[in-house]
């Protein structure tokens, strides 16, 4: 059987692993190799790198620390944030990516995504959205989740998919950082019907969290957090003992 | 020293970094005199099957792969470097491979309903028959497959399968020639030690 994944994210700025609550309250939390190996030691299926830098001299330092964790960690790595022309994927496949996450830039042109899959393949494409509810609608948001772009979520995510992204993650604003579950109702309304693989994202705060999300949304392939494994609140080895002892198929 | 043959198909950066990794001398080659100095071969790729058949034969190192793999120089084919060790490929028509391995490269079929295409994450290998390269490994450790064509009608050369609903060839073996459809550089500490077990052959 396939493996449901487990997938912490890395926020980098300026070269250095961050956890941030709030703009003003970002906090160094360790190397990204340090905390790359930590998490492959712990059974990590895959590792999401994201570039919240804006600078140049934050991206040679984002581009270093990648070349670093993907010569010492053998296991998929995902690359986003600023990803917005076709150079930026050559960068970070170059240094070391196997796929390569682009959100607001595909938004801002869609013909990005077909580009990308035709010159790299399907496999290296993954299309991340952010969804929030407006007036009881799925709404796809762009710039970190601060603006509404009043595309429909559903519509965003099956044309994402034509396009021919190979992979889908979605982010619940709803959801994120409030720690009180995946946002399952949203997850089975926008990944439902789609036969790229679909990574759940926001809202993970316990073991339980991810035990719902795969037995509730069997839509959803993967589970992404953050902060719950970089403070140590899940452990992703015990966090898969325990949801293979519940049936959900994992690499132990 | 490991050749890993670069004809411009995919990213042999993680493939390299691995070989280092587990202590392995490599040299990315790309052209024949380079590759005749190897003694053992490592086919990478991604992409379609069509379009790296002929970049391999473009690249002039197509038939020293056959030579030098005739001779017993041991030969692994990952991902889409296994497909093209077949003797053709059904993607997007009908082309030939190396015909190192009997087969042919087709689709997954017979999928049953909420298994997507393709085939991409980690799974557990059935072994089918003893591999060296799986030495150091146990049947039903995991691996990572991306791919949506897979090898059929070889099932005497078949070392692991992965059940996917139905059973996926994970891997081949014919004499000297290993093909992995799994990504060894890619699935963790199995992979390395499947990586190691074919560097000391």
């Amino acid at each position: 059987m396939l493996a449901k994944r487990i997938i912490p994210c890395l926020d980098v700025r300026d070269g250095r692993v961050v956890k941030g609550t709030n703009f003003q309250g970002i906090r160094d939390v360790d190397s990204p190799l340090a905390l790359a190996a930590f998490y492959n030691d712990s059974g990590a299926d895959e590792l999401v790198f994201y570039d919240i830098t804006a600078s140049a001299e934050g991206r040679r330092l984002f581009i270093g620390a990648l070349r670093e964790v993907a010569s010492n960690v053998f296991i998929p790595l995902t690359v986003g944030g600023g990803i917005n022309t076709l150079d930026d994927f050559d960068m970070a496949l170059k240094n070391g990516a196997d796929k390569v996450s682009v959100n607001s830039g595909a938004v801002k042109d869609p013909s990005l995504i077909g580009k990308a899959a035709k010159k790299y393949g399907d496999q290296c494409v993954v299309l991340s959205m952010d969804v929030k509810r407006v007036d009881g609608r799925f709404t796809v948001f762009v710039s970190g989740g601060r603006v509404n772009t009043g595309i429909d979520a559903v519509e965003w995510a099956k044309r994402g998919q034509e396009e021919g992204a190979g992979e889908l993650v979605l982010n619940s604003i709803d959801t994120d950082g409030v720690k009180g579950g995946f946002d399952i109702e949203m997850l089975s309304a926008v990944g439902g019907k789609l036969s790229i693989p679909v990574i759940a994202s926001g809202g993970a705060g316990k073991e339980e969290d991810f035990a719902n999300l795969f037995e509730k949304a069997p839509c959803a392939d993967a589970g992404l957090a953050a902060s719950v494994f970089h403070f140590r609140q899940v452990d992703i080895k015990h966090l898969k003992q325990t949801l293979a002892a519940r049936g959900v198929p994992v690499r132990l | 020293m490991i050749a890993v043959v670069d004809y411009g198909v995919g990213n042999l950066f993680s493939l390299v970094c691995s070989l280092g990794k587990i202590g392995a001398e490599s040299k990315v080659v790309t052209t024949a005199d380079e590759l005749k100095k190897a003694d053992k071969i490592i086919l990478p790729g991604v992409g379609a099957f069509a379009d790296a058949a002929e970049k391999l034969r473009l690249s002039g190192m197509r038939q020293t792969v056959l030579e030098m793999a005739g001779g017993g120089t041991p030969l692994l084919g990952i991902c889409l470097g296994m497909q093209l060790l077949f003797d053709k490929s059904l993607e997007y028509g009908e082309h030939c491979g190396l015909g190192l391995v009997s087969g042919v490269v087709d689709e997954i079929k017979g999928l049953p309903s909420g298994f997507k295409v393709p085939h991409m994450g980690w799974n557990a290998l059935r072994f089918k028959k003893p591999c060296p390269i799986y030495k150091y490994i146990k049947n039903g450790d995991y691996v990572y497959f991306v791919h949506s064509y897979h090898g059929t009608l070889c099932g005497k050369s078949v070392t692991a399968t992965a059940d996917y609903g139905v059973p996926v060839t994970a891997s081949v073996m014919e004499g000297n020639v290993f093909g992995t459809q799994f990504h060894p550089e890619k699935s963790g500490e199995t992979g390395l030690k499947i990586l190691t077990a074919f560097a000391e052959l």
